[in-house]
Order: structure tokens, then sequence, then C-alpha cells
């Protein structure tokens, strides 16, 4: 049987949502025979679709449907319906991404283990390790052409990463490049070289960094395995007498309410809307929703401990020229407790172009304190923090009581910093600081984290099934054929860039999902 | 029109004449311009030194001394409607009371922007403030006109990117 299936066909795998984690376990699987129908809540854009310009490409991509927030943290009073930037699209956040691609360090699995108990923290170790993701995220590597591994350059530096390079090299920081990137340096599995454009935020248009969008998504088509429905929104995922799951209700795109029959279901719609469709599920059988026996569902929502330094200069930089997100200092994303806080953090070079940088380099603020800032814009550099964030039952994902379009109720995300992420924060601005003085900054701006673009935790991965919601291969503990397939899986954050370590689970999942399917166990 | 804003007008317009060219002058006739009539902006619905005041107030709290009144203009031109004119009335009369409480004759009258800024400080957490400062972060700043007085160059894509124009030209580390 080919694509397109029918809604009747219930020998297919159901993947909600295509981005790095649906969107590659979509292809994984069709690759090796599996039949597949994702439904993506989003349309589909491609390269010649994407507009460089900030606002009017926010508009094309990103998620705007109705979210509420709560807790302490600051994008709750900023942007309160828009706790997260990310996209709704076929590919998902692959379109949006800035295309950092850093493994977990070693120890980052383990951060139970490695950190001890932390007040207030309900930090746990991944039931998996480095040494087991090794291989997969070799293929991963591969898969996305991440520069300085393989035999795959580096890209050249831009103005925007040699400011901060001189910067943190006059600190004495070691490991400073131009990160580990999946934007090709050179052309690479059919796609071009990095043409040092901006605007990667806004989808590359030279299709020069990888987006599930146009490589996992239309190899996949390819085979005649997968069909990908867009503009369907899953609405419930149901189950039968015996507990196991049987298919998705979800609006298509014209309103009407259908029901694809499934063997397997796999949950990818990220950290916000992979729980409030399980939440969303609740039944007679499962009354506080799908897999959420441990009341797990929601909890521990991570995203990273971010903020921004921007600095200006006498003379400018122009840091919107080339890559966004252009080079990297890696010293401080060691776990060294006597700075005051466990776990680390990245330093990557960002850069906004005026209209977000009016909008996010200090929300709310006015006067010429902030417009003095501005005056400067061509003299700044920037750089982004992202570090670990620590895990908090109370910070999670519940059901509103705002409805969405097709009235079901939306998604809550409370949120608040723990102490050790306030402390990391506040040593990670003395640092970027202190690399932009190196270089003679003119004035520095701490800049408050942006609406979250790493949403990580919420059905976590665990050995135990009453401290998690998945299992190792990112199976549910309570039902078989449901699975969890994006970040949302996620145990604990770890310091970097969480895209390359969801698509190496999304391979290692569709091998564990294939190869259980021939052994007819699910 | 009234008769302080009259007296506001004629404070306006002298220090238009002894501070800055380029300075607003508000007509009387249904639209406020430039003194060197390089723009006007009408009104229909709201008054021209209610649309005066929005546009002083614009200014001030996003003041770039670069950037010319006409850009300000098209970024509050928006608040002459039916649906935003009772946010403007009670707004721009409550900016009025408060520059008169502090012996001015209405906001736009306030010869110093930091006594205009404390008045405004005054009413931070209005609906009125909230509103029009969250429509200039977009009404302003998203005009690709403002761009380049920022030096901000916008789009690449059509000119081929950086890679031969420049990414990496810093001279001076």
């Amino acid at each position: 049987m080919t694509a397109p299936f029918d809604l009747n066909d219930d020998s297919v795998v159901v993947i909600i949502g295509t981005g790095a984690g649906g969107g590659v376990l979509a292809n994984e699987l069709a690759q090796k025979g599996v039949s597949v129908v994702a439904l993506e809540a989003g349309g589909r854009y491609l390269p010649e679709d994407y507009i460089n310009d900030e606002w009017d490409s926010f508009g094309q991509l990103a998620w705007v449907d109705p979210r509420t927030t709560s807790g302490d943290w600051r994008v709750a009073k900023d942007f309160s319906g828009l706790p997260a930037w990310i996209v709704k699209a076929v590919g998902g956040t692959t379109i949006h991404w800035a295309g950092a691609s850093l493994r977990f360090q070693d120890h980052e699995w383990k951060a139970k283990t490695t950190y001890g108990d932390v007040a207030g923290a309900s930090l746990l170790d991944w039931p998996i390790d480095a040494a087991e993701m090794a291989p997969w995220y070799d293929k991963a590597e591969a898969k996305l052409g991440v520069t300085r591994t393989g035999d795959r350059a580096g890209l050249p530096g831009s103005n925007n990463f040699k400011v901060l390079e001189k910067g943190a090299l006059a600190l004495g920081y070691k490991e400073v490049h131009t990160g580990n990137m999946a934007i090709n340096s050179a052309d690479y599995d059919d796609r071009m070289a990095c043409q040092q454009t901006g605007f990667c935020f806004q989808g590359c248009k030279w299709g020069a960094k990888w987006s599930a969008a146009y490589t996992d998504i239309p190899r996949g088509e390819a085979t005649g395995n997968l069909e990908v429905r867009e503009r369907a929104h899953a609405a419930r995922i149901l189950h039968d007498d015996s507990g196991k799951v049987t298919g998705v209700e979800y609006f298509d795109k014209d309103g009407n309410l259908q029901m694809q029959k499934a063997r397997i279901v796999c949950v990818a719609g990220n950290s916000f809307e992979s729980p409030r469709l399980l939440l969303n599920s609740a039944s007679a059988m499962f009354p506080d929703g799908l897999a959420n026996s441990s009341g797990q569902v929601g909890r521990n929502y991570m995203r990273h401990t971010t903020g921004s330094v921007y600095a200006t200069f006498e003379k400018p930089v122009k840091m919107w020229r080339g890559t966004t997100m252009a080079g990297i200092v890696r010293d401080e994303a060691r776990h060294d407790p006597s700075r005051g806080f466990v776990g680390g953090y990245e330093l990557e070079t960002l850069s906004l172009g005026i209209p977000f940088m009016a909008a996010f380099l200090n929300p709310g603020g006015w006067g010429r304190s902030f417009t003095t800032a501005l005056d400067s814009y061509e003299n700044m550099a920037g750089m982004w923090i992202v570090g670990e964030d620590m895990p908090q039952a109370d910070n999670r994902v519940t059901l509103s009581d705002v409805k969405d379009q097709w009235g079901l109720p939306v998604a809550n995300v409370n949120f608040s910093d723990h102490p050790n992420d306030i402390a990391m924060r506040n040593h990670a601005y003395e640092r970027g600081e202190a690399i932009y003085k190196a270089v003679g900054a003119t004035r520095t701006l701490p800049t408050p984290p942006y609406p979250s673009t790493h949403n990580l935790g919420t059905n976590r991965m665990s050995e135990k099934p009453e401290d998690g919601v998945v299992n190792k291969w990112g199976q549910t503990h309570d039902i078989a054929n449901l699975f969890v397939s994006d970040g949302s899986q996620f145990t604990t954050g770890a310091a970097e860039n969480p895209t390359l370590t969801i698509v190496a689970l999304a391979i290692r999942q569709a091998d564990h999902i294939a190869s259980e399917m021939a052994a007819g166990t699910i | 029109m009234g008769k302080i804003e009259r007296t506001g007008l004629t404070r306006r317009a002298l220090l238009a004449r002894t501070v800055a060219a380029g300075a607003l002058a508000v007509t009387g006739a249904g639209f406020i311009a430039a003194p060197d009539a390089a723009w006007a902006l009408e009104v229909s619905v709201i008054s021209e030194h209610q649309m005066a005041t929005l546009l002083q107030m614009a200014r001030d709290i996003y003041p770039h001394d670069k950037v010319g009144d006409r850009f300000y203009a098209v970024a509050v031109k928006g608040y002459d409607a039916e649906d935003k004119k009772a946010l403007v009335d009670e707004g721009v009369a409550a900016l009025d009371a408060a520059a008169q409480a502090a012996g001015h004759a209405d906001y736009v009258s306030v010869g110093w922007e930091e006594d205009r800024v404390a008045i405004l400080q005054g009413m931070e957490d209005t609906a009125f403030f909230q509103t029009v400062r969250g429509g200039l972060v977009t009404g302003l700043y998203n005009q690709k006109e403002v761009w380049p007085i920022f030096g901000y160059e916008g789009e690449s894509f059509s000119k081929g990117g950086y890679i031969d124009r420049g990414f990496d030209d810093i001279d001076w580390l």
C-alpha cells in the first residue's frame, strides 16, 4: 500500500508533528518501508516562500494560536500569549532554528548523579548515556551535515563572530570557534553552501541550513510510504478497551473532524502541544489524560536558561550580516559548582534586525536609555546565553480555561526561574559583558530572555514509570503503541541547543519501532 | 479649537522658530504639517491638537534625533479612527491635565523632553500609554524607510547575501 492512505487503514503509524522529531521519524520509518501518516497543523513553505523580513516571516511561520502563561518568568508579563517562538508549518521549527548542533556533554546524561540533590529541582538521570547515543549522534551529524564533524569544515567567521572571538580569547577562553552548525560550509547532500545572507531564523532561502521541510519530508514522501496531511490539527488520541491507542481525531484543512486509524501513534508536537494533546485525550479509562498514570504529563517544562548580551562599540560591526548564530564560546559549558551553580552554559553569537531588536531588547522599555542603544545598532555585537535550567515539577503545561479555534482547551505554560537558573544567568551576563568590554565596548546591554525557542521536558524519559512519561525508547510507560518523539521527552535539558539530540533520538526511535513492528511486538 | 490649544500652538510655533527646523505645525485646517510643508497628515476623526499631541508623545517615548517627524506621523496616523477616538480623547486630556498641573498650557507646550517624560512616567501604567507605546514598536521600527537611518540593510538575498559583500569586513579589531 502506498500513500495516500485510507482513514480506515489501521496498519499505519500516525505521527503528530513534522519538526526535528516527527519529520525525521517520518522519513526514517518511510525509508524502512513503514507506512506513515503525518498530521501537521501548519501549511507547507519552502525556501522560495520564505520571507527575509522579520515580522512578515513571523506572520507566515510562527505558531500564534492562543496559549496562556503564568509564573514569575518575564515572558509571562511581556509576551503573555506568546510563551514560545516556534513554527507551525511542515518541517516545524527546523525552518526557524539557527542550526547549532552540539552533542550533550557526557555528564549531562546523568544530571542527578553529577549535580546531586538540588533543592526545589526534580533532577533525574536519563535512562540512556553518552555511549548509547554516540552512534546515533554520528548519524544525526551526517544527516544534518554538521560543520566540524566528519570531514566537514567550519563556516567562515563573520564580523559578529570576530568581535566575540577577540574578546573571548582576551579573557583566556580556549574553545572558541564558528560552531558546529547544520549549515553547509560547502555543498553537501544536494544543499548548497551558506551565502552569509542572515535571516537564518526566517527560513534559509538557499537551503544551506538543514530543515526537515526540504530534506527529510520530501525524501520520505518520495518512498511512497509517507503521507503528510497539512493543516491537520490533532484533537484527540483514541484508544480501545484494552488501553491501546487506535487512532487520532483531527480537524482537517476545511475544519471537518476526521479520524485516522493507527497501529502506532507518535506524538511530536513540541513541549506544549504534545502534553496538551495527551491531556485533551482524557477518557473514562484514563481520566487524567493518556500516559499520565504517573501524573508527570506536562511537568518539568524546561526552556534553557537564556538571555542575551548586546554591546555597542565605537565603530561598525554590522552584526546582521551573515549567519545569525556565527560562533560559540564553550568554556563555560562545563559543570563547575565553584561558580555558584550546577550545570553550564554556552555563549553563541546572535543578531536581530531592527524590528525585532526594538521588540526584544528590553520589552516595555522606552525613553533615551532604550533608543540610544538602537541608535548604535550598526555598531552593535550580540550573543545569546544557552544554559541548562533546572527541571521543576510545577513548571508545567496544563489545560487552560481558554479554548482555541477548534474549541479545544489550549496549553497554559507555567514557569518560574529556579535560583540556580538565576545564578547562572547572572554569571553569564557578567562573562558576556566582560568579553565585549575586552574589545572596547562602550556600553553593554544584558537583555532578558525572548519567548522560548528551546522547549523541553513535559513528557520526560525515565527509567521508572513513576518518575516520567516515556521509557528509553520514547515509548510511553503506560501504553505500548503510544510514543513521544520530540523534545518533550528530555529528562534534563543540558547546556546545548537541543535539535541535534532530538534528531538523534528520532533516528534511534525509528530503528526501534521498525524492528518491534517487524517482530510483531507492537 | 479651544483657547488652551491655541495658546499651546503659539508656544509650539515659537519653539519651532527658535529651536528646530522641521518641528510640527498645527494648521487648524484638518491636518498637521511640517513647517516647510515637507509632509502633512490629515485628521478627520480626532482633532489636530490630539494628533499633534500623539506625535509629540511618540517622539518622547522613542526619541531618535535622526528620525524625522514624518516617520512618527506614519506610526500614529492610525489613531485618527472612530474606534480609537475614546482612547485618544481620554489619553490626551489626561496628558494635558498633567501638563497643566505642572504649570504648562498643555503637553505639547512643555519645552523640555525631560519634563514631558516626567509626565509620561506618571501615566506609564495606563492603557493609553501602553497602547501607544506598544503600537510604536512595530509602527515605527517596522517601517522599511526608517531602517537605513540605523544602518540596517534589511534583506540581502536578492543581492546574493554578504558572502562577497562584507560579512567579514570588520577592520578595527
